[in-house]
């Protein structure tokens, strides 16, 4: 057991509480905390997996810009408490849970018996840094990049049409 | 010494939670979390590949899904801000005007 390994298991145990704990919590304010707990973890393994840039990325649009944006509709539609739905077991559920599991064993399944490296390619080292992944965006992949922002445009575009009082 | 299955399988394990979230709750809010969450654990196998491969490309996707994650949002929240104006309600199961 080296201390890579360590950080690794108690990140995983951790990112998978807090998922569970977000999908169990009857307040909607809760649930995002531990959303928002979840993406800060996942950041961390980022890091261990040494993508420096996408780990920054992570914080600041996923836990801070996505995130902040749904705990501002959940105050905007006070969906706190006195509006909790109670929560109800039901057959459809069972099965739906029952199905997941299946899909997860699968999965699984398929991921234990993979053939996989078990160390980090040496050349990861310097594939992660902003300067390497800015010349690869910058060069190959200019055109997609391009193409983001008419989508986030598009995107602007719609979610202020559709959060309007009325339609003209 | 991490092997990859590790990853993907942790992967996995938080995909199927998301699953779950969105076949079982009934706030919108939430089950849009739910799929937050799925998004993000296809990242971090995109990200293990691309680190135990020596390949840059699975980053530059996973910049392009953060991307069209934050798009996915905002629409979305608007879609359930507009929903909240016209019913009163969150709650998928009183939504039903499209259900068979």
């Amino acid at each position: 057991m080296n201390l890579e390994l360590i950080l690794f298991f108690i990140l995983a145990v951790a990112a998978i509480v807090s998922a569970i704990l977000m999908i169990t919590r009857r307040n909607p304010v809760t649930s995002a905390l531990y959303l928002v707990l979840n993406f800060f973890i996942i950041a961390v393994l980022y890091l261990l997996l040494r993508a420096q840039f996408i780990a920054i990325i992570q914080i600041t649009v996923y836990a801070g810009a996505i995130m902040v944006l749904f705990l501002f509709v959940i105050m905007l539609l006070n969906l706190g408490e006195g509006k909790l739905l109670p929560w109800k077991l039901n057959s459809a559920k069972s099965i739906a849970t029952l199905f997941a599991a299946a899909l997860l064993a699968e999965v699984l399944y398929f991921v234990v018996n993979l053939k996989s490296p078990s160390t980090v390619s040496p050349a990861a080292e310097n594939i992660g840094t902003v300067e390497s992944i800015g010349k690869i965006l910058f060069k190959s992949y200019l055109f997609p990049f391009e193409i983001t922002s008419v989508l986030l445009l598009a995107a602007m575009v719609g979610a202020i049409l559709l959060a309007k009082k009325k339609f003209e | 010494m991490i092997p990859l299955y590790y990853y993907i399988g942790l992967s996995a394990i938080l995909f199927c939670i998301g699953v779950v979230g969105v076949l079982t709750l009934r706030n919108a809010i939430v089950i849009f979390m739910s799929i937050e969450l799925m998004l993000n654990s296809v990242n971090l196998s995109l990200i293990a590949f691309s680190a135990y491969s020596g390949d840059p490309a699975g980053q530059i996707l996973v910049f392009f899904v953060i991307a069209v994650a934050a798009a996915e949002s905002a629409v979305g929240l608007a879609i359930i801000i507009a929903l909240f104006r016209n019913r009163l309600t969150v709650n998928i199961d009183e939504v039903n005007v499209m259900k068979w």
